[in-house]
């Protein structure tokens, strides 16, 4: 074997051997650096014969390029064992559990939620939402709405009372959102169609009755709505709220100062264990009272009830969502128990729409 | 209001099943709340005799019995434990498969102490029919074998309780149901009409009213040498299967009227009435004895009727234990009179006393009836207790007036959307007891006296709809109309809305909190003004309307700290008041946050922990503020805020001094302990009306975006300055040195500590520079940066650091 190619195979066996870059460098300067042992024999070139020059130069010139290639193999092996050392050591423990989305984690009460539910369902239909305020006048809440003087709904223990003012006159917390029709009926011309959702008070602390609770009540005036509207109306919203395909619902005559006729509704339903089905069953619950505006609310509101007619409904917001979410007991809406809330409570980006539906 | 269906069936002819009946009642707005149907439910009891009764051989206190269940079948035996089961006794069987209604059991083939029992002989608790559940029932020898028990203890006859709605008077009697379902094709109406009774001599006691407006009308009647005593069985009878206790005959029939005609009636024991009667308001202070044997101490608002002893009776409530009816009694005054609705109700609920009187007089009873009705009650007093009648007295001018309405017939359809035609009008109406003229298009309408609900057009439909039935009415379909979609909540819905969802997002969980506070908390967070306090609160500590959310969310935090729940973040979006006019009526944005319940998340966590502090709160306003769509450029920071917010570590959100937005901050130790809350709580109010709305631009388009061709430029300055320098003031100097060079001017370090003078802190910023027209060179930038550096020492007094 020839010097050189003892030379060549000393370096190759260097550069296999070199164990990381900086070994690898070492090896290149020592074989290709200035002074490197193969740059040293291309300096003996010059002093050649053309011919040697011609025959040597070739030689050498094919070690260097064996040497340069070997050299950039090794460095892409050694580059890349490198990167997977660095990587290992980068390893960190995937298992470390989150902390959840504060958007998953945040609550929207119930109430709050089938608000949302029953705007969208009315303002599909083309209600506007009307609102007012919860102290009220005895007039808004009891005289315009054709309560006879001396009825029992005036009385201090159903209806809660401020002191009165030195006029003699008192103010009270509504008992209905009934006043805020009143008010829409005062400022607006017809046609009127608005719903009036808000919390109302009465007199009244037991399993199913909190001195405050949430009604949601229903408005059209105009010169052509009907009972059988009205009939439809409250059909479609109970579909669409109950999220049902259909729904059996039967109107009663009954009795209510502010309508004529008057009619309460049940829908039909099964109650099973605690849950309650809508669309079938054999039982009747009673969801809400409605009726034909009384011609004396219209009077009593500057609207002439001969050429003008419509319709009212109300229920209450707190037992439809109990009703359509299986809450149990009422009281609860209010104790603000946190666990309660956590599994009531409806994730702020559930947002109810026509479009996404109501809970899904 | 209670009835039995044979009870009806006096007034009204009828085949139609109990079902149908019910259905139907419930149907024509006369709901039926009850239906309980004793021969259903006693159906499989049987009348049985026992044959023999040995004792049974393992046990003292059981016989053995052999029962002849008069089916002709074998004896079936029967293992009884009543001592009282003997051979020869006629008692009641179940078979096996029988529901036991006393004991909540099915009855089951069982074997008793190894001997086998095929059935039970019964008490007459098990059957729920009375409380004696001493031994097995004992029924006459001549009882029929084999037959239900039911039916031969005339246990058949229903019982139907409706739940009348206030308007309909007429219904508070079974005849008045009766006209109802007659008018609804369930039968013949029986209305025999009522002959006078001719008095044979005249009434003795005159009476007296004094004041008109109290007492209509007032009919007087007095039957000489009547004999009290029972009633007899079939009037019993009716009494007790409605759950009343028979008295003696005449107090029996005036129950039976009130019941029966819905017309109360008194009866006074004349021989112990003093000279004239007198209807009066009772004077200050004055007692009546009443029947239910408790004494009323009356006022000037009471109304009585008395004779010349004092006050006998409660006017149309309930009479006096003086002048009562008893078995010796044999000169009876009937009394039929007329009272005012709302005093009557009053004083109902004044004295506490729910009688029948009561009931059917608060809603106004048929004033055309006073009179006939006195006659009915003489006819029955004379047909039970016998005696010579006097003629009547009446006080009074006018008992009931006429009522006529036009009614165009074109009200059915315009309000109720059927078309109903005239016969069928005409038919309902009629049978209803209201009379009609003409043909049409507007006919005239008689409203019968009894009908005091009914006044105008609108109630005539509600008559005709209601017995064709509402389920005829046809659903319209409710067009929506030509208006195009728009958006239909008002810029406060929607505010509302969106704080909600935005705290929401923020890991907040929503609070619904009651309206009312304590007067000490409200006073606490400025409210408390006497024109919020109720005058009749439903607890002591509900007494205030709340002037925030606050007191009533820290409560709630309270209570889920108290449960073992610290780490909490509520809020509640919701009405606060100010006053007790619309105006002062807002809707509040508030939450309340505590413990481990930062920014952050809830509760400790490795990625880092941290308690609930100032600028939680702050962020929270912030969110509200913007999703509110608050114009957040403009608003001001102020440190401090009210009284409640502990003074160093809260702030003001305003823009301007006169618009004050919010608060934020850590709640006042002092306010805390007066809200009885353990540690620091984090809080923030922000009034939704508040924030000024925004000018609604005429296109959605969004404004063109300007883009700069060059690359923007970041610059770091640390300031030393005072502690009490808020960054606020530093961020603002810096910004103000060029607005349309300097875009942004973040805060990126806050440090106080070693290498800091105590009173001194650094903090340190970068400043965005973003050229506009061409590349800046270095000595342009540093020329702005110098600037920056003049403005901030200039401003606040600080050094840049070296």
């Amino acid at each position: 074997m020839s010097d050189l190619a003892t030379l060549e195979k000393s370096i190759l066996d260097q550069i296999t051997s070199a164990g990381d870059e900086a070994a690898l460098e070492a090896v290149r300067v020592a074989a290709l650096g200035k002074k490197g042992s193969i740059s040293a024999l291309l300096a003996t070139l010059g002093k050649m014969s053309p011919e040697e020059r011609k025959t040597e130069g070739a030689r050498i010139n094919l070690a260097k390029d064996a040497v340069t290639q070997a050299l950039a193999a090794r460095r892409d092996v050694l580059k890349a064992a490198a990167l997977d050392a660095r990587l290992a050591a980068e390893t960190i423990d995937v298992t470390l559990p989150l902390r959840e989305a504060s958007a998953e984690t945040g609550r929207i009460h119930p109430l709050s939620q089938v608000w949302d539910e029953l705007t969208t369902i009315f303002a599909d239909m083309g209600f506007a939402v009307a609102e007012g305020p919860d102290i009220e006048t005895d007039d808004y809440n009891f005289t315009k709405l054709n309560f006879p003087e001396g009825h029992p709904a005036r009385e201090m223990h159903d209806t809660f009372f401020f002191n009165p003012k030195t006029d003699g006159s008192r103010m009270l917390l509504r008992t209905h959102t009934s006043p805020v029709q009143v008010r829409t009926m005062l400022s607006q011309k017809p046609p009127i169609r608005v719903i009036c959702p808000g919390r109302t008070y009465r007199i009244d602390s037991d399993a199913t009755h909190t001195p405050q609770f949430h009604q949601v009540e229903g408005l059209v005036i105009d010169k052509g709505s009907h009972l059988g509207h009205l009939k439809w109306i409250l059909h479609e919203f109970c579909k669409a709220f109950f999220e049902v395909d259909h729904i059996n619902m039967r109107f009663r005559p009954s009795f209510f100062p502010f309508t004529e006729p008057s009619l309460e509704v049940d829908i039909q339903c099964r109650r099973d264990k605690g849950e309650i089905r809508f669309g079938e069953g054999e039982d009747w619950m009673e969801i809400l009272g409605c009726g034909m505006v009384h011609p004396n609310v219209l009077r009593a509101c500057g609207i002439d009830p001969d050429v003008y007619q419509g319709f009212a409904w109300g229920m209450g917001i707190d037992r439809i969502a109990m009703l359509k979410y299986g809450i149990a007991d009422l009281r609860q809406l209010f104790e603000n128990d946190i666990r309660w809330l956590n599994h009531y409570g409806f994730k702020p980006l559930d947002i109810p729409t026509i479009a996404g539906g109501l809970s899904t | 209001m209670k009835f039995t269906l044979s009870w009806l069936k006096e007034h009204l002819e009828t085949d139609e099943p109990l079902e149908k009946l019910a259905d139907k009642l419930t149907m024509i707005g006369l709901e039926v709340e009850n239906i309980e149907d004793k021969a259903k439910a006693l159906a499989p009891f049987t009348i049985a005799r026992v044959i023999s009764a040995e004792q049974h051989p393992n046990a003292d206190r059981l016989r053995v019995c052999m029962v002849d269940t008069g089916d002709g079948g074998a004896p079936v035996q029967v293992v009884c434990g009543a001592p009282n089961a003997r051979a020869g006794l006629i008692s009641v069987f179940s078979p096996p498969g029988t529901y036991i209604p006393g004991k909540n059991i099915t009855l089951g083939v069982g074997t008793i102490r190894g001997v086998e029992s095929r059935g039970m002989l019964c008490s007459a608790a098990e059957l729920q029919i009375s409380e004696d559940h001493d031994g097995i029932m004992e029924l006459p020898a001549d009882a029929p074998l084999g037959k239900g028990y039911a039916d031969w203890a005339g246990l058949g006859d229903p019982t139907i309780e409706i739940n009348l709605t206030p308007n309909r008077q007429d219904c508070t009697g079974v005849h008045g149901i009766a006209r109802d379902l007659s008018a609804a094709d369930m039968g013949k109406f029986k209305d025999p009409g009522i002959k006078p009774i001719k008095g044979e001599f005249p009434c003795p006691v005159q009476v007296k009213v004094e004041d008109a407006s109290l007492c209509p009308g007032f009919a007087l009647r007095l039957v000489r040498g009547v004999k009290n005593g029972p009633s007899p069985e079939w009037l019993q009878k009716r009494l007790t299967s409605i759950g009343l206790r028979p008295i003696n005959a005449l107090v029996d029939i005036t129950n039976f009227m009130t019941y029966d005609r819905a017309r109360p009636l008194h009866v006074f024991d004349a021989k112990k009435v003093q000279g004239n009667l007198t209807v009066r308001r009772a004077k200050d202070g004055e007692t009546l004895l009443a029947l239910d044997g408790r004494t009323y101490t009356l006022d000037g608002n009471v109304c009585v009727i008395a004779d010349e002893h004092g006050v006998e009776s409660l006017a149309g409530i309930m009479g006096g234990e003086a002048s009562g009816c008893d078995d010796n009694t044999t000169d009876v005054l009937i009394e039929s009179a007329l009272w005012n609705e709302i005093n009557i109700a009053q004083t109902g609920r004044k004295l506490g006393i729910n009688s029948d009187a009561r009931y059917r007089f608060e809603r106004g009873v048929d004033p055309a009836f006073m009179v006939p009705g006195l006659e009915l009650a003489t006819k029955l007093v004379l047909d039970l207790c016998g005696g010579t009648p006097s003629e009547n007295v009446v006080v009074g001018k006018q008992f009931g007036e006429d009522r006529v309405i036009d009614f165009p017939l074109t009200e059915v359809k315009r309000l109720a959307g059927i078309e109903v035609p005239l016969v069928e009008v005409k038919l309902i109406l009629t049978r209803l007891g209201f009379m009609l003229a003409g043909n049409g298009p507007v006919v005239k309408i008689a409203i019968p006296s009894w009908r005091t609900d009914v006044q105008g057009k609108a109630d005539i439909v509600e008559e005709i709809v209601r017995i064709v039935g509402v389920d005829k009415v046809p659903m319209t379909p409710f067009e929506r109309g030509e208006e195009p979609r728009k958006p239909v909540l008002t810029p406060i819905q929607l505010r509302t809305r969106r704080a909600k969802r935005a705290l929401g997002t923020r890991g907040m969980v929503e609070a619904v909190t009651w309206s009312f506070i304590t007067n000490d908390a409200a006073k606490l967070f400025g409210g408390g003004q006497s024109e919020l306090v109720l005058a009749n609160p439903i607890a002591a500590d509900l007494s205030d309307m709340r002037p925030s959310l606050l007191p009533g969310l820290v409560a709630a935090t309270q209570a889920n700290i108290n449960r073992g729940y610290p780490d909490v973040a509520l809020f509640e979006v919701g009405q606060v008041f100010r006053g007790d006019k619309p105006e002062d009526q807002l809707v509040a944005a508030s939450g309340v946050r505590h413990g481990y319940a930062s920014s952050k998340g809830i509760g400790r966590h490795w990625t880092g922990s941290a308690v609930a502090g100032a600028m939680d709160a702050k962020a929270d306003a912030f969110a509200v503020l913007a999703a509110a769509g608050a114009p957040m450029q403009a608003l001001q920071i102020v440190p401090g805020g009210p009284a409640w917010l502990h003074p160093g570590r809260s702030g003001t959100i305003q823009i301007g001094p006169q618009n004050v937005l919010g608060t934020f901050g850590e709640l006042h130790p002092r306010a805390a302990e007066a809200l009885g809350a353990d540690g620091p709580m984090i809080v923030f109010e922000v009034i939704l009306e508040r924030i000024p709305q925004g000018k609604q631009r005429a296109t959605r388009a969004k404004p063109v975006l300007d883009l700069s061709a060059f690359q923007p430029v970041s610059r770091d300055f640390a300031f030393i300055v005072d502690r009490s320098v808020k960054a606020g003031d530093i961020v603002r100097a810096a910004q103000n040195v060029d607005k349309k060079l300097i875009t942004d001017v973040t805060v990126f370090d806050v440090y106080e500590g070693k290498g800091i003078d105590p009173d001194k802190k650094s903090i340190a910023i970068a400043v965005t520079i973003q050229p506009r027209e061409k590349t800046m060179t270095d000595q342009e930038i540093d020329a702005v940066a110098a600037k920056v550096v003049a403005e901030v020492t200039k401003k606040t007094g600080g050094t840049l650091r070296a």
